[in-house]
């Protein structure tokens, strides 16, 4: 029929692209992200269309800002991140929930239930109760095709950040999605408003007001959007559930009756109460926190929900059995093959050198938190961005007499939360050593580029941040630039400097060996010089083999030929190739 | 629109850098193509350090959950012995386990094909026309487009002998 003329346009999305795509066709003009898996993608999508202005923001509280002040200079636009990016950018959102917008904006959070690649699972659906905005949460890339639109649309219709939530099945899941055409909009007129956007206290007060009053037209839009459906099914057994665990909930029970939360705060009481009178039993399905389990009680509705033990980890389709039945999560043996770090990552020299000195490492997020696992064992803290520089300072002053102390801390991690604790350990008088490990690249989300690597996001050139000269400018006085390879140089410098009652900074430079893949030639291996001491298998590089019979392998189809292995070897067994 | 049919589950499989992802795009693709309802999930960040690979690839008319259950897996794609060992557990009775393939695919004159080898056995057991997987192998891979479909189509023989 009208197929010939409006072929129907297909694209196999994830849920982070298939979010973007949907950005794209309602019109988004600025969009700031610092990367962090799993919503990485987002912006990476965005960043191919001329039509948004994209960039790699230096952290997510800049990232934030940017793009709420576009929005309220009167263009749509987007944020996005992980959990934990959400928690630095907390300031803004609270109180630009307060201001409210001009043009429609979308604050777009990736949790990470489980835990895949992050260092913890905090549930996001808790900061739109606190911060008091809207959330909406897609439970499939479709969803979050359209449901983007949708959440710019409640922005600029209630003047209010959007909070819109998916987690990294949906985010990193891919579906077939029917994309359009963008739409362009004129850009709304930008008003001087002080008593809007100047948040003294007088005027926040009466914007309290406004956001309370704001909450009750949301719940209000809530019992009647799309965004919440009810599935009517039999009527023995409903289900209330959201996000993702909407599929599993389809998947194991099709012949239920469901109210699927789209719209899922504030919540649409009367809906729900309304649900829960039509099914003899109903049971709450969410993963992580009991946010919606617990709003049941609050409204005096009987419902089943999980065993608290599944409030921990991932909620998987096959646990859905158990979870209806109240039983306890059975814990499982994470069988997968550990992360090490890459052949021929210049960390790896780093942190063998670091296992030398028997140092204790403050390290922070990024692929040097390999340096944590066995049998490396050379890094032993990590919380946040930034903490690296910080908790070296917060160990040395309660142990002043521990000469042995380091900080190691990447590049992009750095510029993102270490300069702020740098600055500080020269002001507060702190000694000891920090070092950057500078890859020349946002590694562990991919390889993104950051201030120090000269480019923006679309690889075009932008003016280069000098690591050492920012440092200086600190005030530290002593900086060394070395590269990695020699680690007897390394090694020296790196104990010259922690004996000195100082604080340095050793940058350690050398580049990320999936961005430079160039190979040399793999070690040589004499067998009859082979003590089996094991030195070589210390430095856990997955191109050193351990055989049955004590000797090791060099698996020559995959050694980037770093050598470090050659250098560890004590016995000479393994040499450079002549 | 498509007649109804149980939806198909594919477990792929492997350590990072073996392209596990890119040989679940390349049948998701050709499954859209031929206008099939498709679900991938993937996990990202860590696979390129080594670690483990997986991908579940649901193909129907009604496709819910992005996950196959343990015990529900059609096809198990294995390009790892030890995966595939360790994920067999997701494999349902009288499923299709690719790991004794894995020597066929070790002997192709490069055994970098090994994926588009295993497609090509895969392809003989779905419904999804040989053009479109054609499409998703020069939408998805786009290099060596001839040598592929010639791997491909070696893949297939293979796995039409297997489907009998």
């Amino acid at each position: 029929m009208n197929e010939e003329k409006n072929p129907v346009q297909k694209a196999f999305l994830s849920g982070d692209e298939a979010l973007a795509q949907g950005a794209y066709e309602a019109g988004l003009k600025v969009a700031c992200a610092y990367p962090g898996t799993p919503s990485t993608e987002i912006l990476e999508y965005l960043a191919r269309f001329p039509q948004v202005d994209t960039q790699w923001s230096v952290n997510e509280k800049v990232a934030f800002e940017v793009a709420v002040a576009a929005a309220i200079g009167g263009v749509r636009s987007l944020y996005a991140s992980k959990h934990v990016g959400l928690n630095v950018a907390m300031d803004p959102f609270m109180t630009a929930v307060y201001t409210g917008i001009n043009a429609g904006f979308v604050a777009v959070v990736c949790d990470d239930p489980g835990m895949h690649s992050s260092q913890n699972e905090q549930d996001t659906r808790w900061v739109s109760i606190y911060g008091k905005a809207p959330l909406i949460e897609p439970a499939s890339p479709r969803e979050a095709h359209s449901f983007i639109k949708e959440a710019f649309d409640v922005s600029e219709r209630f003047d209010t950040p959007v909070l819109l939530r998916m987690t990294t099945r949906i985010a990193h899941s891919k579906e077939d999605v029917i994309i359009g055409m963008r739409t362009d909009l004129p850009n709304k007129p930008f008003e001087l408003n002080i008593p809007k956007y100047v948040m003294v206290p007088r005027n926040a007060y009466q914007r309290h007001i406004v956001v309370e009053q704001r909450l009750v037209q949301l719940a209000r839009f809530a019992e009647t959007t799309r965004l919440n459906r009810v599935e009517k099914g039999s009527a023995k057994l409903g289900f209330v559930t959201s996000g993702v665990s909407y599929q599993y909930v389809k998947e194991r029970f099709p012949d239920a009756s469901v109210l699927k939360l789209g719209f899922a705060y504030p919540f649409c009481d009367k809906k729900i109460a309304t649900f829960a009178r039509s099914v003899k039993e109903l049971v709450v399905i969410e993963e992580l926190d009991p946010i919606i389990e617990d709003h049941l009680r609050a409204l005096g509705i009987r419902s089943k929900a999980k065993h608290s033990s599944f409030r921990i980890g991932e909620l998987r389709p096959e646990h859905l059995p158990a979870v209806v039945a109240g039983k306890k999560k059975k814990e499982e043996q994470n069988t997968s093959r550990k992360p090490v770090l890459c052949r021929g990552c210049p960390h790896r020299f780093v942190f063998a050198t670091l296992k030398k000195i028997k140092a204790a490492v403050a390290g922070d997020i990024g692929c040097y938190t390999l340096g944590a696992t066995p049998p490396l064992l050379s890094l032993h803290s990590c919380v946040c961005m930034g903490a690296s520089v910080t908790f070296q300072e917060g160990w040395r002053r309660a142990m002043p007499d521990n000469k042995k102390i380091v900080g190691v801390i990447g590049d992009s991690t750095f510029i993102h939360s270490g300069i702020t604790g740098l600055i500080n350990a020269v002001y507060n008088k702190a000694k000891g050593v920090v070092m950057i490990l500078d890859n020349g690249t946002t590694a562990m989300t991919g390889g993104q580029n950051h201030p120090a690597t000269g480019k923006t996001i679309t690889d075009q050139p932008a003016p280069r941040l000098i690591l050492e000269d920012l440092c200086k400018a600190c005030g530290v006085g002593t900086v060394d630039v070395i590269s990695p390879g020699n680690i007897r140089d390394l090694e020296s410098l790196i104990r010259s400097r922690l004996e000195q009652d100082a604080l340095s900074v050793i940058i350690v430079r050398a580049p990320c060996r999936l961005i430079d893949r160039e190979r040399r030639p793999a070690p040589a291996y004499d067998r009859n010089k082979c003590r089996k001491c094991g030195l070589c298998l210390n430095i856990d590089c997955p191109s050193v083999v351990k055989q049955d019979d004590g000797f090791i392998e060099i698996d020559r189809n995959a050694c980037m030929g770093c050598h470090l292995c050659v250098d560890v070897c004590a016995p000479k067994a393994l040499t450079k190739p002549v | 629109m498509k007649k109804h049919i149980e939806t198909i589950n594919i477990l792929f499989c492997g350590t990072g850098g073996q392209g596990v992802l890119s040989a679940a795009e390349v049948c998701g693709v050709a499954a859209m193509r031929d206008g099939w309802h498709v679900k991938k999930s993937e996990v990202h960040g860590m696979a390129q350090r080594g670690g483990s690979v997986e991908s579940h690839l649901r193909i129907g008319t009604n496709v819910c959950s992005p996950l196959i259950e343990p015990g529900q897996a059609d096809y198990l794609v294995c390009f790892h012995e030890g995966e595939g060992k360790r994920l067999r557990y997701f494999l349902r009775k009288n499923g299709f386990d690719f790991v004794p393939l894995l020597p066929k695919a070790s002997q192709l004159p490069d055994p970098r094909f090994a994926n588009t080898f295993f497609l090509g056995i895969l392809a003989a057991f779905l419904p999804i026309s040989q053009q479109m997987w054609f499409d998703a192998l020069s939408w998805v891979i786009a290099k060596r487009i001839e040598e592929n479909k010639a791997v491909f189509n070696r893949g297939f023989e293979v796995g039409k002998g297997l489907t009998k």
